[in-house]
């Protein structure tokens, strides 16, 4: 009995490895991306070889989850969606209800390791948000934009309470590009957007006077010296002083004399720039275009709607991390903890990152053949 | 029905998400170049200025704690104060290798593990580039030793501050309460820019609860580092603002005298100025020295503490319950006037046992064959059982529960410190939520006399008297007088309103009952008559003897001795002064007293004499005795000398809810 079963896992094993459905490309990509995160984490952390040992690997295990995720059929994850879903939004009530972490509640302590249920959601919105439109009539009248609206406004609003407005937007996000790409009509798109630009005011009255300073912030660090302020300062800085080439690798000063806050995980953006310049930049900005691109057009290949839209979501969403971030470390945007993707030190979003395009490849080698 | 609604249309929808993907591609790519253009912005239209600034980046900030405001008691005499101290600091981001630091570091500066398990959870908290402190209030020896090796030990520093101090230790523990380190829990609640550079915070008593007024504001410094990150020379300062001094109405007089009168017996006494509600003392004994546990007390004598069998970090005055026992005689006499049940004039014959009609159960009088016909002032006099109970079974529990509860029983007082015990007002209600059993008569009777269910504070009972005192004018206790923000600036008062309007309707009630507890000074049969001897203003007083266990035995009915009546028995006493013009109102409890005259009488007579010598002898505005007509002599008794001061007792256990519910009608 157990031989049979390790038999059979052996055998799902040696078919994952022996004839991957990976899409090439894509898996390039990825490859490239995390190489670089790994050499900018070196420099960052002060050639500290045990984090990136460690960061190496987390690339593993993801990489270990993206193969596995690979093989199962998009039907098959389409059966699940609803009770995914379902699960880790109850999580994530649960985290609300006895949650434990420090300021901000997003952590469940499984005993062996602390595990947070948000992360969950960037992969769970967007399957559930396809979920509910593949059998409708495209595009959505407003009927089901609206309780696609539901369905997401519920798991992000008890994210944004906890209080973690970063995570909340990135799964907000992922959601509203599922929709977005279901052909939404521009008109009901802009109506909504006005909506939204309407009620910005009421929504800074429900902003924790934390999230406020944020903002204040970076219209005028100078206020904040001790916090936020000096951390967009040094930033920009940083950014600044690399110039069109950069200072070249492990050459970058605002991290090595630690005027720069955080440079292995939300600022290494800033490390980057200032040691690769411009050009690295523009590489790195174009590295992940490419990405995206790719994503989307795995997503035009796909054969369902649900799958269209998954990817397509994963894909886009991807982009908000990378914006945000960005726009952080070069002193456009509050604030907020986004990582970079896979270049940012940090265990879960690597490994929930690389799961989603797990996703990704299942759904490419599922795709419309073309005969 | 219409069909074409609910037919999908597979190609046209291919072709709906190949158009939208590729413009939500277009929309990402320009958002995109959006970002470049920020980073072109920066790195190449502003390149040499971030050049300049990077190459000029020799300035950090630092933030400098604020000074912890100073505690004072009424009258400027110094409760809690800051001195200098040196402590050990780590920035983690400077060390490779943290527990080897730490073994090493072990071997020159001893550091336990208290101190090191605080450390790393704190370490977890903050960022790496914020110093974590290590170890307090390092000895001279310790600083000496650590500078000879500091070289090995890059990262760690040692560090000025100012610590906590209370200089009079024990006798204010429990109400100024200390400061501790700051560790992850309050890290939750706190605002991390307020808290910068701080690592105490308010744990218990006023400390705790006058928090935000005494810790203050944070400054910073600007300081230019070298290409090392040493530090300097400090550029800029921006001073901190010191948290703002805090006024107690305390008097270090009156709280040494009682604490002294216990003499270290456990128990607890609070003094309130009826006409505000300040409180004037307020002790728990015994008590604890509250210094040791400001930088963090260490296993042993924490363990000592807490298996001392007396409790002293067990604030008996805030948290301890017990049954009131007679105390809350003359406001029940009073609840009669005031419902309209009684007049002054009404009296009840005290044969030695009360009935309560049609019921075999007997509620006895504590003097055998009762002591006759009494009228209200009589009963609050002697103490007499009957007359309460019979009133209360008359009142029914409703009203005696609504009424006493205008008196703040069965709540907390709303006094500015945290953790206050809400006690029990015996009411049908609580009984039902407590035990989901109906209410039956018998316990009515016994409420009447503060025995049962009843549970009190001493906080709450001096809370009571000082309302009834104050004419019914309820004050919420206040500990906290005034602010001040410097040590010249004038004190700012910290207003304190009646917290409702008088309980009391006819000022003709409050004088009766005002009569009957100034008889139990005065009176010929007084419970208290030898309290007022020598005091010369008009004092007013009553007191009260609580069961602690149930009667099991005969041995309650024979062996009479101080002693062993002080093993069952807690001793209250109640007063009031000046009786004409109440100034200050007094409750104070015995844990193990055999009589609450003989025993807590003395700790109340000597909280007055002092609160008198506090005003130089003399009280405006009250009546001044000739000494010699205050004192009566002492009335002999066919008692015995115990039963001299004896107390009213409830002789039957608490009647048994199932034997008692057979006997109701």
């Amino acid at each position: 009995m157990i031989e049979a079963l390790y038999a059979r896992a052996h055998r799902f094993v040696r078919r994952i490895l022996s004839r991957p459905r990976i899409d090439l490309p894509l898996a390039f990509g990825l490859f490239v991306l995390a190489l670089t995160g790994l050499v900018t984490l070196y420099s960052a952390g002060d050639g500290n070889l045990a984090l990136v040992a460690g960061q190496a690997g987390r690339f593993v295990l993801g990489g270990a989850l993206l193969l596995l995720v690979s093989r199962i059929p998009p039907p098959v994850l389409r059966g699940w969606t609803p009770w995914l879903y379902a699960g880790s939004t109850a999580l994530l009530l649960v985290v609300a209800v006895l949650g434990e972490g420090r300021g901000s509640i997003r952590w469940l302590d499984l005993g062996i390791m602390r595990f947070q249920p948000s992360e969950l959601l960037k992969l769970t919105m967007p399957m559930m948000v396809a979920w509910y439109l593949h059998p409708r009539q495209l595009p959505p009248g407003w009927k089901d934009i609206v309780v696609a609206g539901l369905l997401i406004a519920v798991p992000a609003g008890l994210i944004a309470e906890q209080p973690d407005l970063g995570t909340a937007v990135l799964v907000a996000a992922a959601g509203a590009f599922a929709l977005f790409l279901s052909g939404m009509a521009w008109w009901r798109i802009g109506l909504l957007v006005g909506a939204v630009a309407g009620m910005v005011p009421v929504g800074w009255h429900f902003l924790h006077q934390y999230q406020r300073d944020r903002v204040l912030t970076l219209l005028n660090p100078e206020s904040d010296p001790l916090g936020n302020g000096w951390h967009i300062i040094q930033s920009q800085i940083a950014v600044g002083s690399g110039g069109v080439f950069g200072k070249g690798w492990l050459h970058s000063t605002q991290s090595r004399l630690d005027f720069l806050p955080e440079h292995t995980t939300d600022f290494i953006f800033a490390v980057f720039s200032e040691e690769f310049g411009l050009v690295g930049v523009i590489a790195l900005v174009a590295l992940y275009a490419f990405i995206i691109g790719r994503c989307l057009w795995i997503a035009m290949e796909a054969r369902d709607t649900y799958s269209r839209l998954l990817a397509g979501a994963i894909g886009m969403s991807f982009f908000v991390y990378v914006f945000v971030n960005g726009g952080m470390v070069a002193g456009m945007l509050p604030v907020v903890g986004v990582p970079l993707p896979l270049i940012s030190y940090g265990g879960t979003s690597a490994v929930s990152l690389l799961t989603g395009f797990g996703v990704l490849m299942s759904i490419h080698a599922n795709r419309k053949m073309h005969l | 029905m219409k069909p074409r609604r609910s037919i999908k249309d597979p190609r046209g929808e291919s072709l709906l998400f190949r158009r939208r993907a590729l413009a939500g591609f277009v929309l990402i790519v320009l958002c995109l170049c959006l970002l470049v253009g920020r980073f072109v912005f920066l790195q190449v239209m502003h390149h040499d200025e971030f050049v300049t600034r990077s190459q000029a980046n020799r300035v950090k900030p630092r933030a400098i704690p604020p000074a912890r405001g100073l505690i004072y008691d009424r009258n400027g005499v110094l409760l809690a104060d800051n001195v200098p101290a040196f402590r050990l600091e780590v920035v983690p981001e400077q060390v490779k290798d943290m527990p080897a630091l730490l073994e090493r570091l072990g071997q020159v500066v001893p550091l336990d593990p208290g101190d090191l398990d605080a450390f790393r959870k704190q370490l977890k908290q903050s960022r790496r580039f914020e110093s974590v402190p290590l170890k307090l209030h390092l000895t001279e020896d310790e600083i000496a030793r650590f500078a000879v090796n500091r070289w090995r030990f890059p990262g760690v520093d040692v560090v000025p501050y100012l610590t906590r101090r209370y200089p009079l230790r024990g006798l204010f523990a429990h109400v100024v309460g200390y400061v501790g380190r700051i560790d992850a829990d309050d890290l939750e609640r706190l605002d991390p820019k307020r808290y910068q550079g701080t690592s105490h915070v308010g744990r218990s008593g006023i400390e705790r609860s006058y928090e935000n007024i005494l810790h203050g504001t944070p400054g910073y410094e600007l300081l230019e580092v070298n290409a090392d990150g040493r530090t300097q020379r400090v550029l800029e300062t921006h001073a901190p603002t010191p948290g703002r001094n805090l006024y107690l109405s305390l008097d270090v007089r009156l709280q040494k005298a009682a604490e002294a009168a216990f003499e270290g017996r456990p128990g607890a006494a609070v003094a309130i100025d009826p006409r505000n509600g300040q409180v004037l003392a307020m002790v728990s004994v015994p008590s604890f020295d509250p210094n040791l546990f400001v930088n963090g007390i260490g296993q042993a004598d924490y363990a000592a503490l807490t298996n001392d069998p007396d409790k002293p970090l067990y604030n008996r005055a805030l948290r301890g319950v017990y049954p009131p026992g007679s105390t809350v005689k003359p406001l029940i006499g009073l609840a009669g006037l005031e419902t309209g049940m009684r007049t002054p004039q009404d009296t009840v014959v005290s044969t030695g046992v009360f009935y309560i009609p049609g019921q075999q159960r007997g509620y006895r009088d504590d003097q055998r064959g009762g002591v006759g016909r009494v009228d209200l002032v009589g009963a609050i006099e002697q103490s007499v059982n009957t007359y309460f109970y019979k009133l209360a079974l008359d009142m029914g529990i409703d009203r005696f529960s609504a009424y006493m509860g205008k008196f703040g029983f069965g709540r907390p007082t709303g006094i500015d410190l945290v953790g206050e015990s809400s006690g029990v007002l015996p009411s049908r209600e609580w009984k039902a939520a407590n035990f989901r059993q109906p209410w039956y008569p018998g316990e009515t009777v016994i409420a009447g006399i503060g025995q049962g269910y009843w549970a009190v504070t001493p906080l709450q009972l001096g809370h009571a008297i000082a309302t009834f005192a104050g004419h019914g004018v309820p004050y919420a206790p206040r500990l906290a007088m005034a602010t001040q923000g410097g040590v010249n600036a004038a004190p700012q008062p910290l207003a304190n309103p009646p917290s409702g309007p008088s309980v009391i309707r006819k000022p003709a009630d409050w004088d009766v009952v005002n009569q009957g507890m100034q008889q139990v000074i005065y009176g010929a049969r007084g419970t208290g008559r030898q309290l007022g001897v020598g005091f010369p203003y008009l004092m007013a007083g009553k007191s009260g003897t609580a069961e602690r266990f149930s009667r099991r035995s005969e041995a309650y009915d024979t062996n009479r001795s101080t002693e062993y009546l002080a093993t069952r028995h807690r001793a209250w006493f109640v007063a009031y002064a000046p009786a004409d013009n109440p100034q200050i109102a007094v409750a104070a409890i015995l844990e193990s007293g055999a009589w609450g005259a003989s025993a807590a009488g003395p700790i109340v007579r000597t909280i007055l004499d002092t609160w008198l010598a506090s005003h130089g002898g003399e009280i405006a505005d009250a009546k001044r005795l000739s000494v010699s007509a205050a004192p009566l002599p002492p009335i002999a008794r066919n008692a015995p000398p115990d039963a001299g001061v004896e107390d009213s007792e409830p002789v039957e256990d608490l009647p048994a809810p199932a034997t008692s519910s057979g006997g109701t009608p």
